[in-house]
């Protein structure tokens, strides 16, 4: 593995892979946990707490921030593979991605932690 | 594999390897709609303090949601299971390990998909009906 000579590509590629392992890790967890929901609802409610722990509660805001970016710069992935003069704003559209993530992430996250501040 | 100075891997010419990349564009897309809009349900129109057994009764009553979590469970987990393939397949060069971990995930998606469908599928809230009348 050697670092190449850098730059928005390197940064977003890197980013695009740690954000879809993080997630995938996310889905084996969740996938386990509805499964649960068989056993009736007793079991399903009572392991609940889990999920609503402050720990879990700031972990999922970061699971929004994941799949949001990787939402983002997949569809950046998109513009770049299949129209070929995107390839000359490939910065201009990372930069933009990053705006977006911003207009999206923080009123997400405002609405997510607001019911858990105080809980601390 | 190194990325393109644009962050993107660069498109395979054929066979396997093409068609997975095409198959990570078109779940892609699907995902965008399926995956963000569960989040959004789920995690700001709703959120954990809301959703329990009930909730989730309630939801699974008609077709629809199942059908729609049916999909983001197929396309999550073949997407994710897929892009984990090339991950270890760039970071782990030795043959034998590799496919020694290659076939471990490839089981354990097998196993998760079979489990997650199922649970989608065959959930029935009615016969737990009398355990949930005390649950508030």
């Amino acid at each position: 593995m050697s670092l190449y000579r850098g730059g928005s590509g390197m940064v977003s590629y890197y980013l695009h892979r740690l954000t879809g392992v993080g997630v995938l890790l996310f889905l084996w967890l969740h996938i386990v946990d509805i499964t649960l929901i068989g056993w009736g609802p007793k079991l399903f409610n009572e392991l609940l707490f889990l999920y609503r722990h402050p720990f879990f509660r700031v972990l999922e805001v970061g699971l929004v921030a994941a799949v949001l970016y990787h939402a983002l710069n997949g569809i950046r992935i998109l513009v770049i593979d299949f129209w070929e003069g995107a390839t000359e704003y490939h910065r201009q559209l990372f930069y933009a991605e990053l705006i977006l993530f911003a207009l999206g992430f923080l009123p997400a996250a405002y609405l997510m932690l607001k019911p858990v501040v105080g809980r601390f | 594999m190194m990325p393109s100075p644009y962050g993107s891997r660069p498109k395979p010419s054929g066979g396997f390897e093409l068609a997975a990349w095409l198959f990570m564009r078109v779940s892609g897309i699907l995902l965008l709609g399926l995956a963000l809009g569960h989040l959004a349900i789920m995690h700001l129109v709703n959120n954990v303090d809301v959703i329990d057994f009930q909730f989730v009764s309630k939801r699974y009553a008609g077709p629809f949601w199942r059908i729609y979590d049916l999909f983001l469970l197929l396309l999550a987990l073949t997407h994710g299971m897929n892009g984990l393939r090339t991950v270890v397949d760039d970071f782990i060069q030795r043959p034998p390990l590799r496919v020694g971990i290659q076939m471990a995930l490839y089981t354990l998606g097998f196993v998760l998909l079979i489990l997650g469908s199922f649970t989608i599928l065959t959930f029935r809230p009615e016969q737990f009906v009398n355990a949930a009348a005390g649950a508030p």
